[in-house]
Order: C-alpha cells, then structure tokens, then sequence
C-alpha cells in the first residue's frame, strides 16, 4: 500500500524535499514509515525518535497505516 | 471562535472588534512580535511556515478546549505565516468575556498551547547573513516533553 509523508522546516532541508511515497506491507505502523524515512539520504540527522503525525494528529508508533494515509514527520514546533 | 493562518499583515483591530459583545466586561488582546534577538543572537527578520491543516486543526481545538474551559466563545486566533520583519506582529489572540480573571486566563491558555502543539515552524534570519530554524520540542501539558509514546495525552486532555 502507498501513503504520503510530508516533511518540514529541517527535516525537509536535511532531506532535500517535503514529500515523499513509500510503499508499505498491509499492517504497517507509522513506526515501520519512520524507519523506511531514516534510511533516505540526509535523514541520519533527524532525531531517532521525532513527533509523527497521521492524517493531521499526533499519532504514536505503532499506529496502523492505512493506503492513503498521510504522515508527517514533525520537528520541534516554533509558533508564536 | 475563530482561528486562520494568514499571509498578510494581521488586522489587530479587526480581531478586537471581531470578539466585542455587550455581555463582555473584559476584552484581551496578546499581539507576538518579531523580537531583535533570539538566544544572544542579533536578528533581522524571520520566515515562519507551517502544516497548514494540521495547524489548523490543532488551533481549532485549542480554541474549542479554551471555550469549554474558561465559558466564553469569543476568542479569535491568526497566525502569521511568510516573511516577517523586527516588529512586525507574528501572532495576535483577542479573547472577551463577562470577567477580566478568565479573559487573562484563556488568553494565557491559547498562547501557551499554541506553542507547544501547533505545527508551526520558524527560520531565523541572523545579521551575519546566516539562517537557522528554531524550535523546542512538542510538550504536554503536564507531562513534559511529549514523545511518540505519549503522543495520545494531548488528544485525551483535548477530549
């Protein structure tokens, strides 16, 4: 199945893009994404454990993936 | 209640306008500026960009939590989002209500949590010509800094 990751602010500039697909197995969490993500080049320097979002919410790890679904990698946030 | 990422400068006027009743004895306004200085470093302007519908979402539950939590509907967000100069105005909160002590304290709540929630991001323009992105890590309210695995305290203390 493909979902749809975004990334941000740094995360974006260490990878060279803000959006990307992967294609995950059936029953994949947001932690098997993350660990596709931090095999790109560039992503070595993302933390080892960042905020994940799922369709627009804070989502834990081991939250299942659904086709479509969209992810987001989320660096520490600056509003204000 | 009303929250908006725009790109223009915000209408600090408008949005106290926006909030004004007759049944409100207190109105409050928070304006965020554009501050010369971050972390000992000079500054000449800042560039803020965001997940706009996440955001959007995050502030809007924000400012539904802030509603139930201190009784008063009008409460009116924007959020500046662009390139941005010292001085200018990256974030402005009008809160109304019956009485000054929620409007303090609601104003105070949005402000706070939009801080730590909203995924919104800042790239620092320094005077050496340099730019940097800032930021601190997501936080719950009571727990500290918030991690993959306690993700869901922010949804359960929204809910």
């Amino acid at each position: 199945m493909t979902v749809t990751v975004l990334l941000f602010a740094s995360y974006a500039d260490l990878l060279g893009k803000n959006q990307l697909t992967l294609d995950l197995s059936p029953g994949a969490t947001a932690g098997d994404a993350l660990g596709q993500i931090q095999t790109f080049p560039g992503a070595h320097r993302i933390p080892a454990n960042p905020l994940i979002a799922v369709n627009e919410r804070y989502a834990r790890r081991d939250q299942v993936l659904a086709a479509g679904d969209e992810i987001a990698i989320i660096p520490p946030v600056a509003g204000g | 209640m009303r929250c908006a990422l725009v790109d223009r400068p915000i209408e600090i006027a408008a949005i106290v306008s926006e909030v004004a009743r007759n049944s409100n004895g207190a109105t409050l306004l928070f304006i965020g500026t554009v501050r010369d200085v971050n972390n000992g470093r000079a500054i000449t302007g800042m560039d803020y960009t965001a997940y706009a519908s996440m955001a959007t979402r995050e502030l809007t539950e924000i400012l539904g939590e802030a509603a139930q939590q201190f009784e008063t509907e009008d409460i009116v967000v924007e959020h500046r989002l662009g390139t941005l100069g010292l001085g200018d105005a990256s974030v402005a909160i009008a809160v109304a209500h019956a009485h000054r002590g929620p409007a303090y304290d609601a104003s105070r709540y949005v402000i706070e949590q939009l801080k730590q929630r909203v995924p919104i991001w800042k790239l620092e323009h320094y005077v050496d010509g340099s730019r940097e992105w800032v930021g601190t890590p997501v936080k719950t309210r009571e727990t500290g800094r918030l991690t993959p695995e306690t993700a869901t305290v922010i949804q359960a203390d929204g809910a």
